[in-house]
């Protein structure tokens, strides 16, 4: 895993901590005026929620070097649990959003004992190969109504007081869930926790001889990234009042590698720039059918070949700091 | 009982593509340490030549049967000069990650030129019609592609592990730079490796353009399956990709006999247990 060393790796002292909290107050800021700068709100908390699912595959790709090439199971199951619930069984948006998170953790204990018992490259064939068996279940069940998914879900009053049918405060609603978790991923990363998941993606073997036993480790890391994928799972049903196949297929499982990819393995910040500048660009090459995919797919591959940092891992490394 | 052997057929047909697949697989995977995820999307690229060679020059399937993988193994050969080499020494993730990009590319400019529905390619004349058995009815056809596929992996299964050249490919695979020593091009060697795998996918395409219609995702939910095929046997040893191939295919022919409903799962449902119960796969080295 040498080879994906971030700047990251190079010792955070003092001074880069406050780099970190200066771009976070920054992206705060900006993330707080969208609604009177003439934004579409819509479109930034798509974007928050997508920034999130990114944020959740990075603390497993960019911590502790595993790639799940089936996070969607976690955002789709998430979604389909909370959307079921707020539907069918009316609860409020914050049980839903709980029972959408327990389904995800579920999901992450149930794969990840299976999928850890790989290394490598198997890894990620069998984190897609379960989420493709999860699309043909959901495919199939009833509850999530196929071809159709469930949809007018009611946004309802969240704690009884946020009334989410209102634009702006689903927008603080959705900005607040986003950086709580954001804060959750960054202490995680930062915490003993996070600087054992470093050490076994530099060298496992090490680590094991140093007496750590890397595959609790590594599920733990697969369960947060789960529960906290399936958050954002969670909360995108209330933006977009569905929950469809869309977000269980491998397609959207690549989308949010792409996303981290573009904004930066292993990053901080990365995943939030490269999930806006994805899905900004689905927004304005909507019309355009098929072409989408092509672009993703170029993409994918300059990212690749020329670019492995990302953007934040770029301004990073070109600064000599750590984001 | 008619049905089941209809179901059985099927389950060969796409236990040879299985086979054919996961083969190339674990080919390249031996020599460029690379998982091929493109190759779903070569896979459909050998369908479309055939579709194209019969529309636009009128070689009919026994001149694509030799061209299409020859032409998409070039194009393979294309990739691997371009691309997939300037990966060699980075973790295998970015092999995987290039090659997705690759594979929705080539399917995405498909879809845009030709839909997502599929384009009809007939039946060679000479394997037209069928046989009854008796107990059942037996489309020539059908009967033609799980011979040929079976020939094919028998050839390629001789050529790595009987002939000189497969014995300086295994070697290669164990340690390169001794190899290379001896004065043989490993570099040219590893791009022949990556067009053979391809070939055997562009191969498997043609050879299902007129059972399954010539579709732009023909090979994306294809690939996936071949993945935990892959999983399951392990891809240590070739003579265990063709049987696992060709075993889950029949297993996956049954399914679709006795519980329908379950056949598009049963493979990942097995990949599962065998997970659960030996860890590396049926006949995979530890990786």
């Amino acid at each position: 895993m040498t080879t994906m060393t971030t700047s990251s790796a190079d010792g955070v002292s003092k001074p880069f901590i406050r780099d970190e909290m200066w771009a976070f107050l920054i992206m705060t800021a900006l993330l707080v005026m969208v609604p009177v700068s003439g934004i579409y709100p819509f479109f930034v908390m798509q974007a928050l929620c997508f920034a999130l699912f990114a944020c959740a595959f990075n603390l497993l790709i960019g911590y502790s070097g595993l790639l799940s090439f089936g996070h969607a199971m976690f955002l789709g199951t998430g979604g389909y649990v909370t959307a079921h619930a707020a539907k069918v069984w009316g609860v409020s948006p914050e049980i839903g959003i709980v029972l959408g998170v327990a389904a995800a953790v579920a999901l992450g204990v149930i794969t990840g004992l299976i999928a850890i018992r790989r290394q490598g490259i198997y890894f990620s064939m069998i984190t897609l190969a379960l989420s493709q068996l999860l699309y043909f279940v959901y495919l199939q069940t009833p509850f999530t109504h196929g071809e159709d998914g469930i949809q007018g879900v009611p946004q309802g009053m969240m704690f009884g007081i946020f009334d989410l049918s209102k634009p702006i405060t689903l927008y603080y609603v959705v900005l607040v869930i986003f950086l709580l978790a954001f804060l959750l991923i960054y202490r995680i990363i930062n915490s003993p926790f996070g600087e054992v998941l470093k050490s076994i993606r530099e060298n496992e073997p090490r680590a094991i001889s140093l007496g750590y036993k890397t595959d609790q480790y590594k599920l733990m890391a697969f369960i947060l990234s789960g529960a906290l994928a399936g958050l954002a799972g969670a909360v995108k049903v209330f933006v977009a009042q569905n929950a469809s196949l869309t977000d269980v297929h491998w397609t959207m499982s690549g989308e949010v590698v792409l996303m981290t990819l573009v904004g930066g393995l292993g990053t901080v910040f990365g995943p939030v720039i490269g999930a806006f500048v994805i899905i900004a660009m689905q927004q304005y090459l909507a019309s355009f059918g098929q072409w989408v995919l092509v672009i993703q797919g170029v993409i994918f591959v300059v990212c690749v070949l020329t670019f492995r940092r990302g953007v934040i891992g770029e301004i990073a490394h070109y600064f000599r700091r750590s984001l | 009982m008619q049905a089941l052997y209809a179901q059985l057929l099927v389950g060969l047909i796409n236990g040879s593509f299985y086979a054919l697949l996961s083969l190339g697989l674990a080919v390249i995977f031996g020599m460029l340490n690379i998982i091929n995820f493109a190759h779903g999307a070569l896979y459909m690229m050998g369908a479309f030549v055939a579709y194209f060679l019969l529309q636009y020059s009128g070689l009919n399937y026994w001149w694509a049967l030799i061209l299409a993988p020859a032409i998409v193994g070039l194009f393979g050969i294309l990739l691997e000069r371009t691309m997939l080499q300037w990966l060699t020494g980075l973790d295998h993730l970015y092999g995987l990650l290039l090659t997705f990009g690759i594979a929705l590319i080539v399917q995405g400019l498909f879809q845009n030129y030709f839909g997502s529905s599929g384009l009809p390619y007939a039946i060679p004349d000479l394997l037209k019609g069928g046989v009854n058995l008796g107990f059942m009815y037996l489309p020539i056809y059908r009967a033609w592609v799980v011979v040929f596929s079976l020939v094919v992996c028998l050839a390629t299964w001789y050529l790595i592990e009987k002939t000189q050249l497969g014995a300086y490919l295994r070697a290669a695979t164990e340690n390169p730079t001794l190899v290379r020593a001896f004065g043989i091009n490993v570099p040219l060697m590893i791009t022949l490796t990556y067009g053979l795998g391809v070939g055997l996918a562009a191969l498997a395409g043609v050879l299902s353009a007129p059972i399954n219609q010539v579709r732009p995702l023909m090979g994306a939910d294809l690939i996936i399956v071949v993945f935990a095929v892959v999983v399951i046997g392990g891809m240590g040893s070739i003579m265990g990709s063709i049987i696992t191939g060709f075993a889950l295919g029949v297993i996956e022919g049954l399914t679709k006999y006795f519980y329908p409903e379950a056949s598009n799962t049963v493979v990942f449902v097995l990949m599962v247990l065998v997970l659960l119960v030996k860890p590396q796969g049926l006949t995979g080295r530890a990786a």
